[in-house]
């Protein structure tokens, strides 16, 4: 049965923002975009900063050293700087409360 | 005796040292860091209209003496491709990705940095910034020689080298340096992109046969050249005279301030500090970002000619000094 964690309260977000949350030593980034919120690897796959100093417009994550951009949805690298993917993680709204279903 | 600043057998190794980073409130720094089409096109458009008006006056006045002062604004206009290339890197001027790509490629021709590689060389100096061994793109080598900088006023050493590297990678070989920081995927694309380029130079030079005149020249490539002083200028206030090898950015990187007309020219990079701190915020955004973090920050040199005062002495000094490359 799939787990759920718990991340943060969804007003704890921007809309169209990103937050950092850590979790069993892994670093994640979790995002509100228009009433949905998204989840991936917390770091970039080109050399490995933090995306949640980066900037989010509309479904893309912009990483903050290389301008690497990452589709948040599918976590689908668009382009260099960053050509690996970037790992992505089922997200909900519950309560309002951010839940993760983490690997 | 190999040269210590190419890049070394771990250049491309990680690099767990943090790198000083000034505190600054996350709301500000997003709305710092927006996109903004209609500054960029104001300023932009305002560029590329200088450029076509001082071009078409050279034009004109072709085999008079008046193309002189002409040629001469088109020149430091058209050199100053080389730091609208740069931002443009960034990907941060414009919001609409294909006008940033577009003026990207047409600057990075201009400036004769083939953009796919420059992409991927300016990455590595911003992860790297100063490290001897790991960042490509350190301008002054120690001990310093004086000569190669002042043959860059017009571009030639560092000219001669962008030119031999665009021969090199349209011939299909990489560069050492690049085999190093471009992905073995990515380098079709420079391979690609530098034999257009090679085509463009023979089409200018096959121009200049046919019409019996180096006009052709003196309007594209040439001017990179001839009008560069200036942005060597620039160039060399961003690191020159700093310090190598260390993960703080406010020792290896300089700011200063200046004029509008030459903030213009130089693309704001006069905040080159935040500009490395933050390199998603774009140009137009640098002043209000240089006011929010200046208390974390030295003091700046009040003008380009008080930052060249502290410049000249340190490179003199570093005729003599040793180069220290550290491992991480």
């Amino acid at each position: 049965m799939a787990h759920w964690t718990e991340v943060c309260a969804l007003d704890d977000i921007d809309n169209e923002d990103v937050m950092r949350f850590d979790h069993n030593n892994h670093t994640y980034a979790v995002y509100r975009l228009n009433g949905k919120v998204y989840a991936t690897d917390g770091l970039c796959t080109h050399e490995k900063v933090h995306l949640a100093d980066g900037l989010v417009m509309e479904h893309v994550v912009e990483c903050p050293k290389h301008n690497g951009r990452f589709d948040i949805r599918d976590g689908r690298a668009l382009g260099a700087p960053v050509c690996v993917h970037l790992k992505t993680y089922p997200a909900k709204v519950e309560g309002g409360q951010v839940l993760v279903q983490l690997g | 005796m190999s040269n210590p600043y190419a890049l070394r057998g771990d250049a491309d190794a990680a690099d767990s040292t943090p790198w000083f980073s000034p505190s600054i409130d996350r709301k500000l720094l997003k709305q710092l860091m927006q996109r903004n089409d209609r500054h960029s096109l104001w300023n932009y458009g305002l560029w590329l209209a200088l450029l076509l008006a001082s071009g078409t006056a050279g034009v004109l006045a072709w085999g008079t003496w008046w193309c002189l002062p002409a040629f001469a604004v088109y020149g430091i206009l058209y050199a100053s491709a080389d730091h609208r290339a740069h931002e443009l890197s960034h990907g941060t001027p414009f919001k609409t990705r294909w006008l940033n790509e577009a003026l990207y490629q047409l600057a990075g021709f201009m400036t004769l940095h083939e953009g796919h590689y420059w992409r991927w060389s300016h990455t590595r100096h911003h992860t790297h910034t100063l490290m001897v061994g790991r960042d490509a793109e350190i301008a002054v080598h120690q001990p310093v020689r004086l000569g190669g900088l002042l043959l860059d006023l017009f571009f030639l050493k560092s000219g001669a080298a962008q030119i031999a590297n665009i021969l090199r990678h349209a011939c299909g070989q990489i560069t050492p340096d690049g085999l190093h920081f471009i992905p073995e995927a990515e380098r079709p694309k420079v391979i690609r992109a530098s034999r257009i380029y090679v085509a463009i130079f023979l089409a200018l030079l096959a121009a200049c046969v046919l019409l019996h005149s180096l006009l052709p020249l003196v309007l594209l490539v040439g001017p990179r050249f001839y009008g560069g002083a200036l942005t060597q200028v620039f160039n060399l206030t961003q690191h020159a005279g700093l310090d190598e090898n260390v993960h703080d950015h406010r020792a290896s990187t300089r700011t200063f301030h200046t004029n509008p007309v030459f903030r213009f020219l130089y693309a704001n990079m006069n905040y080159h500090v935040e500009h490395h701190m933050f390199p998603m915020v774009p140009y137009h955004a640098l002043p209000q970002l240089h006011a929010a973090i200046q208390s974390q920050c030295p003091a700046p040199a009040p003008s380009l000619w008080a930052a060249w005062r502290d410049i000249l002495p340190a490179l003199l000094r570093q005729r003599r000094a040793a180069v220290a490359v550290v491992s991480v």
